[in-house]
Order: structure tokens, then C-alpha cells, then sequence
């Protein structure tokens, strides 16, 4: 399937025709007013606005986690005292953790940050279907966040003020029925299980919900306009399957957004209306029935598990590709395996109620889709391995990301097995075993892929290069901090350590005090990663169009792209072809139109 | 094997960006034609819609599920909804659909009269839809039938005088156990004491009850005095709470009323699951109202476009998927219709 | 540093012959022990494949100036449809084991014998075929055992690591567990001691809602169910009282020492007026402590929540007279005579309180 030209055209990197930007012009400093960024319909600028916003939560979130592990340490300290605070201090903090990292930080990291960047890019659009739902979908979210950080002011005030005064505070606010103007924090869990989120918890259930429900609508908006886009502005002669296996995995990731978050947005109004108006859906007292929310909840939210891989999955396919300068390995499997993920998701999350009481069919029928789900991932692995195969494998820094991913994802993936197991899930569930698993498979695996696209698509966004050896040692230090965090939580969970506990029997002490290391080991090479960042930003040599000889549309064009990106229009190609790229020095590619392509059917 | 098409030229038909004056006003910078940008905005609007229902689809599970729990609690409380009024909205929004549906085929043929007018229609039509609602919600407020945690049928309500200062103040929680409480403490001394602590049937809502004739007659130890005491325990009438299943006396009691059942009849339990119908009925009508506000406000947004003759064959399509959506709430209410008001 | 020395002998604790996993309590262990040992074969299998092939082809293909990637397909549906196969038949083996094993775990014999187990934030209350109660679970060896679960208040979760077994306690449903224990360390002892947890997030002190399992021999479980089922053969009303308030929860919120808690002190407050969150206030009699205990949401003290479970039907009479025995006993504006407070037992009797597991080292 080789692009044949017509007759006459001349393929002209970056499009051809029309008017070309004026030199140094790029989008980063195409208007410079804050005006200019705040109301900017450009993808790139508003990738870069979330990069700020997401990235900010994750650092939040971040502390929240090693406040979890200096106290797991060891929790005899905080709780010598017949105080409840510490107790409830330490709810506050896991709550706050797991909701800021899966609604502010994982489930829009690659699809708003980098999906926003260079999808329209890889498609050889000039910006996506809709860039003014686009924009407000990125001020929606901000709006979330602002909630967010309300709930977190309310608990801070909560902990520093005495339980009576506190207490006196509230019962007179919620005499006027404006509890929540005082949420005091969360502790709920970021799952806001009925009938705990309903009865007992703070009021903050209210103003958490509302921001997850508002979040939700930016996910949905942003998952309209990437399937509009992958529909409607592909280049010329970019067939559907010789779109980059990116662009597959943010579409699969789009269905999955447009699906499930409409039923969660329903499901936290109703948990609203059940905690403001007594409303008994939920409510085992007026006939309600609190494991619905949970299978409300679940089916959601474990398709939000596949937001936050799926288009992982999909840089990895690039990443190792390029990095490797070999063609992918089985791109139609990748492909459709990425939309066979997205659609077994929606039919799994009765796993999540093995132990609760649901009938022995459901958990059959959920026990074998989920063990489906293994084979689509298990296809994955195998093809990105296969590419490796005869490649010419550079380790640079976004390649020793991905190589790292695929460990991390081959860990939690196999060790999804023994939780999709029903009897050896009962003994699992809740424990730290389910712990590490979700942390193998959302931050080890997305957070490293996320880091392997930004540090692969960097000198793209910002035309500066970095160094190679401190983002390498970086990442291994995040590597290695990363399992000595959580590969011992799965020997303590299937020891019986059971997940949100503030203190726990002496037998798992051993555990927790690794973990804890593990933990601070993880944050200094995080904290590196962000200077290499910074460093690079500011004395980072120029960058190359092409510095990594990719083949996909966006290394056609200029680094940083112009505020159009293209001039005039690309011709879609075979994304995975390097042949017509040659090596002039270090991380520079050229272009050279006298080789032809490699046509799909005559490669050996 | 595939070739690139004529029509697909690597050059920009519009000469390239940034040259605005060769394209039409309405067409964005980085869509080729009007076709393109229509065909997307179509099908961004598709999407959008299939989201939509899904949101609504949540709503209607969580009303199958209560309501496959228990029948009898629907088929009670869907009297105090009005099938006359909800029939007129059912037209009036079948009406509207219609002048929509007209409005976008004026535009496409260009006639601006004809589209002004039917857009006007439409959203006469949502006008008439809100107004109505607006009766029925007023109605369900004065005999206290709202969603929340004071309502004629939760247990804390205290007839139609002081409902709205125990709204106001009621203490989260505090709610419950307002008869167990007080002087009759000695009566907690035995451990069979209901969990549920009974209510009195208040004043306010005396008038609209049938009193069920020979019924037994049970005397809760813990109830209070007087006529409050005289509860109906829930063994005396089956699950079904069908006239056809209730004892004989009481029966005939019904027909001469006016409505089938009685909160009589009702056990406790099920009075307070009643205001969760009311709830479900809230929610759902209310987030659908919420959709038809927003449709008015974008059929007007399309109204005042279409002043300035912005829409005819070449570009029409706001008034397209504005239809669009405004279809799918028509759509909604004529499953919320049945759903809710002719319930059997 | 002595906590890490005595942590790491723990590693392999009494009884235990897995790195991965706790010793072998009950009939379902070996099952899902070998389950889960299978699965651990297969994960470490497909880990070494994976990364030895990985690391493998990093170093044999890895950049050398002036190589270029030697020519090789880019797909192959062969490969590719094993690599499909083969794990299809792994997981649907897996499936159905597990699946299996779960069916075991569904059907209890028809012999059992029924324990109830009432939850409540947080603390646990087990009743047992002769009535007696209990904080933590008794069951006896070698005799299969059906838990009954329900919740008071929001959904808890009975997990017993030892026994793999686990199960929500869901409000408004009862649920259902059954097992049968057996002795871990062989003969010798008559009871053996394990932890069971709550393994569902419940609110502020969820991680104190543990408590112990015992298995008992068939002898010494019938001894301890009679002496459990009256303890007024064992203790006077006011040693009860205090044993109550340790064993049914009271203690995680009410305070004996005047200290703050999520509950008022116990301290002085018998006899004492207390302010209620409406403005009025109460004497708290006997007639108040006991409406407290059974409607807690009736009078809610001023600067307090509403977060008291019912604990009807958990405590008879006689037990609510002996926690306000000892109510009376620590304070100061109970002003009758201190005999009263002592009469029934000869002091010579030796108390026998469990006392709390330390949840802390």
C-alpha cells in the first residue's frame, strides 16, 4: 500500500503549497500576551496548559502518597494518644491521594497532555475537529480542579482547628443546610462507596463528587472531539490502518470516554442527591441498594482503568518503533487488540464485587471477560518485543522509558491473573496484593509511557534537546524506587495485609518500612526528572525537525511546529517506514525524497 | 495500491492558511470544505447525543432496578402524578419536534421566513413544556411531595404547618426516631422493639386518606398516643397491595374513593420508599427539563443567527444539529412519559 | 533496628511454608493455594520469557555507529495467532479453576453449624448457637462452620487470611461464609489464635476493626461456649460493665479519662447534666444512657456527630445495666453508695478480661 503521487506533485515535507510561517515563528511564540494562552483555540497550547495543570496535581498528589508512606513507616508515633485525629488524618490523606491521581492526574495525562499535542499533528490536521470545545474542555477541568482544592483547603482547616470547635462549626452550617461550605476534607476513599460516603463521611463528599461529576464532562469533550478528528481530518492517503497505532489507542481511549463517564456523572448525581436530599437509591433503609453504586461505580471506573493504559500502550507502539528503526511487529493486531481492550472493559467490572454476595453466574460470566482481557495484552507484549527483533536499538532516554514499561506491565498484567481468578481473588481482594497490582498497572505502566511520550515528543513541543545520561539514570532511579515500593506490597497482600489501614499488625512491618524507602527512592528520581526538565528548557541545545528519524506527520514539520502546523497538506504514509530517512548527525534526520518508500507487501 | 485521488491533491485547494478572505465566513481554518466541516460537526454531535443517553440511561436503570424491587410502591405513587398534563407536554413536544424538523428543511431550501417561524414555534412549544412543569412541580410543592429528606412520606414530617421549619432545620441524621423518643422510653425495655420506629399519620394529609375499615388493628408500644398509635402493621396485607388482594372490607373501602390505593395500606417502610419514587421522579424529569431549558436557549441562539440570514443551503448546520439535539430531548420525555405516568 | 531484626524472622512465620502466603487454616486453603502457586509459575514463566528476550535482543541489536537494522518481517500471522492461542488456553484453564474453587466456597454443607456475625463501625459482635456473644470469632476444629453477616451501618468486609476466606457484610442483606478450620501447628494445643480483619473501608478507626480468630478443640469449645453464654457466673456487674465497654466497641469512642473522643467521655458523665446539639439538655439517668445505646441518633450531645451505631439487639439488659454499673462507677455526681455498685461476687474471684490485642507494637 505505497503512496503513489500524482503526476507532477513533488512530496514536500510538511505539506506543500501555500504560504509558509515566517522563520522563527512557532506556536509557543506566536502571541505572547496571557490572553493569547488562556483563550487559545491552538491543540498545542492548550496541550501545554494541561501539562502545567496535570502535572501540578500530580505533584500534590504526589505528597499526599509520601505522607501515606512516612506514616505506614511506622504508625506508632502518630496514634499514642487517645486521639481520633490522627486516625482520620491519615483517611483524609489516601482519599486525597487516590482521587487527585485517578481524576486530576491519570485519566487525563496522555490523552490531554499528549493526545491534545500531537494528534493533530499525526493525522496532518491543522487542529482538532473542535478547538473551542477543546479549550473548554481544558477550563472545565481547571473548574474541577478549583473543587479539588477546596475539599483539600476544608481538611487542612479541619486538622488544625480543636474536634469541638470543628464540630460546633458544622452543626450550625448544617442547620442552614450549607454543610458543605465546610467540607473538611474527604475520607471516603476515591471510590465514595455507599452507604459510608452517604451517612457518616464529611460533608466534603459533596463538593469531591461535583468536581469528579464536572471532570467528567471535560474527559467526554475532549473523547467527542478526538473521535471527530480521527474520523474527519486524517491527511490524504492516511488510511485508517496506516494511522500511527497512537492515534488507534486514543480513539479506542475516546469510546471509552464518551461511554462510560456520562453513567458516572449519573451515578455521582445521584450520590449527591442521596447525600443532600436523603434520596434512597443507594440507601438499604429505604429499600436502596448500596452495592448498585458499586456496580454504577465499576462501570466507570474500571473502563477509566483503560483511559489510563490504552493510549499508553499506544506511545510504546511509537516509542519502541522509532527507537529501534524498525517497523512495528503486527500492526493490525496492536490496532485492533486496542479497540478489543476498550470494548472487553466495559464488561469486566463485576470483578470488582467478587466478595459481595452477587450471584455465582455474575461472577462467572465477569471471571471469564476478565481473563479475556489478559490475551489482547498478552498480544501487546509479545509484538513489542518482536519489533526489538533485527532492529537497531537505541537506548535513548524515551526507549529505556518503554523498556521499562514493558517489565512494570508485564508484572501487573500477569498479575491481573490471580485477581481474575475468582477463588484466589477472594482472598486477594482489598488486600495491598490489589495495591500494588493498580499501582503496577496505572503508575508503573502509565507513568512511565507518559514519560517516554513527553520525553520523546520534547524536542517537538519544545525544540530543545536534553541529556541522554541524567534522563536515563533518572529513569532507572524511578525504576528502581518504583518495585522496591510495590513489588513487596504483593507479598504483604497475599500475606493478608488489608489496603487502608492507618496502622497494621507487627508481622507486616518489614513490608511497609521497604515500601517506604522504595517511596522516597521513587520521589528523588522524580524530582531529577523534573530538573532535567527545567535544564533543558533553559540550555537544552536546538532541536531538530526530525531528531529521532520518526516517520509519522509531526517530524515532517518544524520543532516547535508553527501556530499551523502544516502548510497546506500532508500526505498521509506507512508512519513506521524509516527508509526514507538519513542520519546526518546526532539526533538530526533529513528527509531524502530520492529513496522511495518501502512498499508494505515487498518488505521481507 | 491505493492511488491518491485527483480531488485529494497534496496542495491546499484554499491556497493555504492564513489567507482567509478565500474561504467562506462560516468555514474553519483547518477543515478543507464546508462538506468536511459539516460531516464532522454531525458527527461530534452524534457522539455527544450517544452520551447523553447514556447519562439518561443511568437514570433508567436505576429506575428499573427500583422499581422491579418493588412494583407496588411505583404503582402507588404514580397517582399523585397527572397523566392529563403529562399528556399535553407529550403533544406539545411531539408538535415542537415537528417544527423543528420543518425549520431545518426551511434552511436548507433557503426559506428564511418559514425557518424564523418554525424556530419561533419549537421554542414556543419548549415555553409550553416548562409551563406546564412548572404547574405539576408547583403542585407536588404544596402538597408536599418533594424529593428530599422531609416530604409527606418520610417518617420526620409533621403535617403541613411546621414541614418547612423541620426542613429548615433539621439535623442530619437526627431524623428517625422522632416517637420513640420522649416519655415512652420504658417501652424499650423489650428487646422485640421495631427497628423502625413508627410515625404518626399526621393532620395535613388525614383528609386524602381512606380509613381501612375492619382492618386488625395494632397498637405499637412505642407509637405515642391517640390516633398515632393505630398502625397498620405490614402483615396484614400481602406484598401486592392490589385492591384484589386486600381483605374484603377494606376493598370495598377503596371504591369509594377515588384512587386505588391508600397510604394506609402502605407499611411504613414503603411510605418512606414512596419519596424515593418521588425522587427518581425529581431527578429524572428535572434533568430532562434541565435539557429542554438548554435546547430553548440554543434554538434561540440559532433564532437570532437566522435573523441575519446566516443559513441557507450552503450552511445550515447549527439549525441541523441543533434539531438534532432538541429530537433527542423529544425523545427522552416519550420514554419518561410512560415510564412515570402510566405505570400500572 | 531490634523491630527490623525481629520483622525479618517473621518473614516465615509458624506453620507458614510459602514466602507468599499465610499458613493453611482451613479445607479451602489447599485449593487456592495451588491455584494461586500455578498462576505464580506461569507470571514468573512469562516474565523470564519476556524480559530475557527483551534484554536478549537490546544487547544483540543495540546501536553500533554505521549499523543499520537488518531486514525482517513485519508481521506474521503464525507467530501472531500463537501468541493469541497459546494464552487463550492459560487463562481459560485459570478460569475455570478458580471459577471452581469459588463454587466450593458457594455451597456449604448441610451440617454447619451457624455463628452470627453482626458489624458495626468498628468493632464486631459474634453470636453464637447458645447465645452467647463475643468480640472475636471461636469456631472448632474440623467442624465446618456458617458465618451469618450483616451490617448495622455501612458495608463492612469479614477477611480471615488464614481461613482465604472474605466476604462484604453489605446493610440490609445478610451474606453468607462457610468453612472449616483446622489446626495449623498440628496437636498439642486446645485453641489456636489468628487475625481476621474488616477488608472494607469503613470510616475513621476502620484499621482497628480486627480481631482474633480461635480455633478450638471440640472439648474446649463446648467449655468455652458455656462459659461464654452467662457471664454472670463469672464476673460481677461491674466487671462486666468494664469488659463490655473494651469488648463491644464502646471504648474506640468514649473515653474513660475525660479525653476527647468522637464520642463524649465516660468520664463524670453519669448523673451529669449534658447539653444537647438542639440547645436543651438532659440528665443522663439510666433512662438516657440506655436510649443512647439503643437509638443513639434520639439526643445527640452538642459539638457531636450522629455516628453511633444501634446496638439493639447486640446488648440484653442485662448487659446495658452492667456497662451503666460501670458508668456510675467512674463518676464523680453518682452519689449513691459505692456497695451498690459491688454486691453479687465474693472479690476473691480472679478477673478474667480479655484484654485488647495490641493493634500497635
Amino acid at each position: 500500500m505505497s503512496v503513489t503521487l500524482p503526476a507532477g506533485q513533488v512530496y514536500v515535507p510538511g505539506g506543500g503549497g501555500g504560504k509558509p510561517a515566517p522563520a522563527g515563528d512557532n506556536y509557543l511564540n506566536h502571541g505572547t500576551s496571557i490572553l493569547s494562552w488562556a483563550l487559545t483555540l491552538d491543540h498545542k497550547r492548550i496541550g501545554l496548559m494541561y501539562m502545567v495543570g496535570v502535572l501540578s496535581a500530580f505533584l500534590l498528589g504526589g505528597t499526599f502518597a509520601i505522607g501515606l508512606r512516612t506514616e505506614l513507616f511506622d504508625p506508632s508515633p502518630f496514634f499514642n494518644k487517645n486521639s481520633s485525629q490522627a486516625w482520620e488524618f491519615y483517611n483524609h490523606m489516601f482519599t486525597m491521594h487516590g482521587a487527585i491521581m485517578v481524576f486530576l492526574f491519570i485519566i487525563p495525562a496522555i490523552p490531554a497532555i499528549l493526545g491534545n499535542m500531537v494528534l493533530p499533528l499525526m493525522l496532518g490536521a491543522k487542529d482538532v475537529a473542535f478547538p473551542r470545545l477543546n479549550l473548554l474542555s481544558f477550563w472545565i477541568w481547571v473548574l474541577g480542579a478549583v473543587l479539588f482544592t477546596f475539599i483539600l483547603l476544608g481538611g487542612v482547616v479541619r486538622v488544625s482547628v480543636p474536634a469541638a470547635t470543628w464540630n460546633g462549626w458544622q452543626a450550625a452550617l448544617d442547620g442552614l443546610h450549607i454543610g458543605w461550605i465546610l467540607p473538611g476534607g474527604l475520607d471516603t476513599g476515591w471510590t465514595f462507596y455507599t452507604p459510608y460516603s452517604t451517612s457518616k463521611s464529611t460533608a466534603g463528599v459533596v463538593p469531591a463528587t461535583m468536581g469528579a461529576f464536572v471532570l467528567g464532562f471535560s474527559s467526554i469533550l475532549t473523547g467527542v472531539n478526538f473521535i471527530a478528528s480521527i474520523h474527519m481530518l486524517r491527511a490524504p492517503g492516511m488510511t485508517w490502518f496506516r494511522m500511527p497505532l497512537f492515534l488507534w489507542a486514543i480513539y479506542g481511549t475516546a469510546l471509552i470516554q464518551i461511554l462510560a463517564t456520562p453513567v458516572l456523572a449519573i451515578t455521582l448525581m445521584l450520590l449527591m442527591a442521596e447525600k443532600i436530599l436523603g434520596v434512597g437509591i443507594f440507601d438499604p433503609a429505604l429499600g436502596g441498594d448500596p452495592v448498585l453504586y458499586q456496580h454504577f461505580f465499576w462501570f466507570y471506573s474500571h473502563p477509566a482503568v483503560y483511559i489510563m493504559i490504552l493510549p499508553a500502550m499506544g506511545i510504546i507502539s511509537d516509542v519502541i518503533s522509532v527507537h529501534s528503526r524498525k517497523h512495528i511487529f503486527g500492526y493490525t493486531f496492536i490496532g485492533f487488540s486496542s479497540v478489543a481492550i476498550a470494548l472487553l472493559g466495559f464488561l469486566v467490572w463485576g470483578h470488582h464485587m467478587f466478595v459481595s454476595g452477587q450471584s455465582p453466574m455474575a461472577n462467572a460470566i465477569f471471571s471469564l471477560l476478565t481473563m479475556s482481557v489478559a490475551i489482547p495484552s498478552a498480544i501487546k507484549v509479545f509484538n513489542w518485543v518482536s519489533t526489538l527483533y533485527k532492529g537497531d536499538v537505541r537506548l535513548t532516554t524515551p526507549m529505556v522509558y518503554a523498556l521499562y514499561f514493558i517489565v512494570l506491565f508485564t508484572f501487573g498484567g500477569l498479575t491481573g491473573l490471580f485477581l481474575g481468578a475468582v477463588s484466589t481473588d477472594v482472598h486477594l481482594t482489598n488486600t495491598y496484593f490489589i495495591v500494588a497490582h493498580f499501582h503496577y498497572v496505572m503508575v508503573g505502566s502509565t507513568l512511565f509511557a507518559f514519560l517516554a511520550g513527553v520525553y520523546h515528543w520534547w524536542p517537538k513541543m519544545f525544540g530543545k534537546m536534553y541529556n541522554e545520561k541524567v534522563g536515563v539514570i533518572a529513569a532507572t532511579i524511578v525504576f528502581i524506587g518504583f518495585n522496591l515500593t510495590f513489588f513487596v506490597q504483593f507479598i504483604a497482600g497475599s500475606l493478608g495485609m488489608p489496603r487502608r489501614y492507618a496502622t497494621y499488625p507487627e508481622q507486616f512491618h518489614i513490608y511497609h518500612q521497604i515500601s517506604t524507602i522504595g517511596a522516597y527512592v521513587t520521589a528523588c528520581g522524580l524530582i531529577l526528572v523534573l530538573c532535567h526538565w527545567i535544564s533543558s528548557l533553559r540550555s537544552g541545545k536546538k532541536a531538530a525537525a526530525n531528531p529521532w528519524g520518526g516517520n509519522s506527520l509531526e517530524w515532517h514539520i518544524p520543532s516547535p511546529p508553527p501556530h499551523d502546523n502544516f502548510v497546506g497538506k500532508p500526505i498521509g504514509n506507512d508512519p513506521y517506514d524509516f527508509s526514507q530517512w538519513k542520519e546526518t548527525g546526532e539526533n538530526v534526520w533529513e528527509f531524502d525524497p530520492s529513496v522511495s518508500p518501502t512498499p508494505i507487501r515487498a518488505r521481507p | 495500491m491505493s492511488t491518491i485521488s485527483p480531488t485529494h491533491t497534496a496542495t491546499d485547494p484554499h491556497g493555504g492558511h492564513g489567507d482567509h478572505a478565500a474561504h467562506p465566513a462560516h468555514l474553519a481554518h483547518h477543515f478543507d470544505d464546508a462538506e468536511q466541516q459539516y460531516t464532522a460537526g454531525k458527527l461530534g454531535m452524534w457522539v455527544f447525543l450517544g452520551t447523553e443517553l447514556l447519562m439518561f440511561g443511568g437514570l433508567f436503570c436505576a429506575y428499573s432496578i427500583y422499581r422491579s424491587n418493588f412494583p407496588e410502591v411505583f404503582a402507588y405513587a404514580h397517582q399523585f402524578l397527572d397523566r392529563k398534563w403529562g399528556a399535553i407536554n407529550t403533544i406539545i413536544l411531539i408538535a415542537s419536534s415537528l417544527s423543528m424538523a420543518w425549520g431545518v428543511r426551511a434552511a436548507q431550501l433557503g426559506q428564511q421566513f418559514l425557518l424564523r417561524v418554525m424556530l419561533l414555534l419549537t421554542i414556543l412549544g419548549g415555553a409550553g413544556f416548562m409551563v406546564i412543569k412548572t404547574i405539576e412541580y408547583t403542585h407536588k410543592y404544596h402538597s408536599h411531595l418533594f424529593p428530599g429528606r422531609v416530604n409527606k412520606f418520610s417518617a420526620a414530617y409533621a403535617g403541613e404547618k411546621v414541614v418547612l421549619d423541620s426542613f429548615m432545620s433539621e439535623h442530619e441524621g437526627s431524623e428517625g426516631e422522632p416517637a420513640a423518643k420522649g416519655e415512652s422510653t420504658a417501652g424499650m425495655k423489650t428487646e422485640a422493639a421495631p427497628a423502625v420506629p413508627a410515625t404518626p399519620v399526621p393532620d395535613a394529609i388525614k383528609p386524602h386518606l381512606t380509613v381501612v375499615g375492619d382492618g386488625p388493628v395494632y397498637i405499637d408500644p412505642n407509637a405515642g398516643q391517640g390516633d398515632a398509635a393505630k398502625i397498620v402493621p405490614n402483615f396484614s396485607h400481602p406484598a401486592g397491595l392490589t385492591p384484589a388482594m386486600l381483605p374484603a372490607s377494606a376493598a370495598e373501602a377503596h371504591v369509594s374513593a377515588h384512587s386505588v390505593m391508600v397510604h394506609d395500606n402502605l407499611t411504613l417502610t414503603e411510605q418512606k420508599r414512596v419519596s424515593t419514587f418521588f425522587s427518581i421522579y425529581f431527578l429524572m424529569t428535572g434533568l430532562h427539563g434541565v435539557h429542554v431549558l438548554v435546547g430553548m436557549g440554543l434554538i434561540g441562539w440559532v433564532f437570532l443567527k437566522s435573523l441575519g440570514g446566516t443559513f441557507g443551503p450552503e450552511y445550515y448546520t447549527p439549525v441541523d444539529l441543533v434539531g438534532l439535539y432538541w429530537h433527542l430531548v423529544d425523545l427522552i420525555w416519550i420514554f419518561l412519559f410512560p415510564l412515570l405516568y402510566l405505570i400500572h | 533496628m531490634t523491630l527490623m531484626t525481629n520483622s525479618i524472622f517473621s518473614l516465615l512465620g509458624e506453620g507458614r511454608t510459602s514466602l507468599w502466603l499465610p499458613s493453611n487454616g482451613s479445607n479451602f486453603a489447599g485449593d487456592i493455594d495451588w491455584l494461586f502457586n500455578i498462576i505464580l509459575w506461569i507470571t514468573v514463566f512469562f516474565t523470564v520469557l519476556i524480559l530475557g528476550l527483551m534484554v536478549y535482543f537490546v544487547i544483540r541489536y543495540r546501536h553500533t555507529a554505521g549499523r543499520m537494522p537488518e531486514p525482517s518481517t513485519s508481521h506474521s500471522t503464525t507467530l501472531e495467532l500463537t501468541w493469541t492461542i497459546i494464552p487463550t488456553i492459560l487463562v481459560l484453564g485459570i478460569f475455570f479453576y478458580g471459577f471452581r474453587g469459588f463454587v466450593d466456597m458457594m455451597g456449604a454443607p448441610p451440617d454447619t453449624y451457624d455463628i452470627q456475625a453482626q458489624a458495626r463501625t468498628w468493632g464486631w459482635t459474634f453470636t453464637y448457637p447458645n447465645g452467647a456473644t463475643d468480640e472475636n470469632l471461636h469456631v472448632e476444629a474440623n467442624r465446618p462452620v456458617r458465618i451469618i453477616l450483616q451490617s448495622s451501618d455501612v458495608i463492612h468486609a469479614l477477611y480471615v487470611p488464614a481461613f482465604r476466606v472474605q466476604k462484604y457484610v453489605v446493610p440490609g442483606r445478610y451474606n453468607r461464609m462457610w468453612f472449616t478450620p483446622n489446626f495449623i501447628r498440628g496437636t498439642g494445643a486446645t485453641t489456636e489464635t489468628l487475625d481476621f480483619y474488616c477488608n472494607l473501608y469503613c470510616g475513621q478507626l476502620h484499621s482497628n476493626m480486627i480481631g482474633k480468630v480461635y480455633v478450638h478443640t471440640t472439648e474446649d469449645y463446648k467449655k468455652w461456649l458455656a462459659d461464654a453464654a452467662d457471664w454472670t457466673k463469672k464476673f460481677t456487674p461491674l466487671q462486666a460493665g468494664e469488659n463490655f465497654y473494651k469488648k463491644s466497641g464502646c471504648m474506640q469512642c468514649h473515653s474513660m479519662d475525660g479525653s476527647l473522643g468522637t464520642g463524649p467521655t465516660w468520664k463524670n458523665l453519669f448523673a451529669s447534666q449534658q447539653p444537647l446539639a438542639d440547645g436543651s439538655s438532659v440528665l443522663a439517668d439510666e433512662n438516657y444512657i440506655r436510649e443512647s445505646i439503643l437509638y443513639p441518633a434520639a439526643k445527640i450531645v452538642k459539638g457531636y456527630n450522629n455516628v453511633m451505631p444501634s446496638y439493639l439487639g447486640q446488648l440484653k439488659d442485662r448487659d446495658i445495666d452492667a456497662l451503666i454499673t460501670y458508668m456510675k462507677s467512674i463518676s464523680e455526681n453518682y452519689k449513691g453508695s459505692p456497695d451498690d455498685l459491688n454486691p453479687k461476687m465474693p472479690p476473691s474471684v480472679p478477673v478474667q478480661l480479655n484484654p485488647l490485642d495490641p493493634i500497635i507494637h
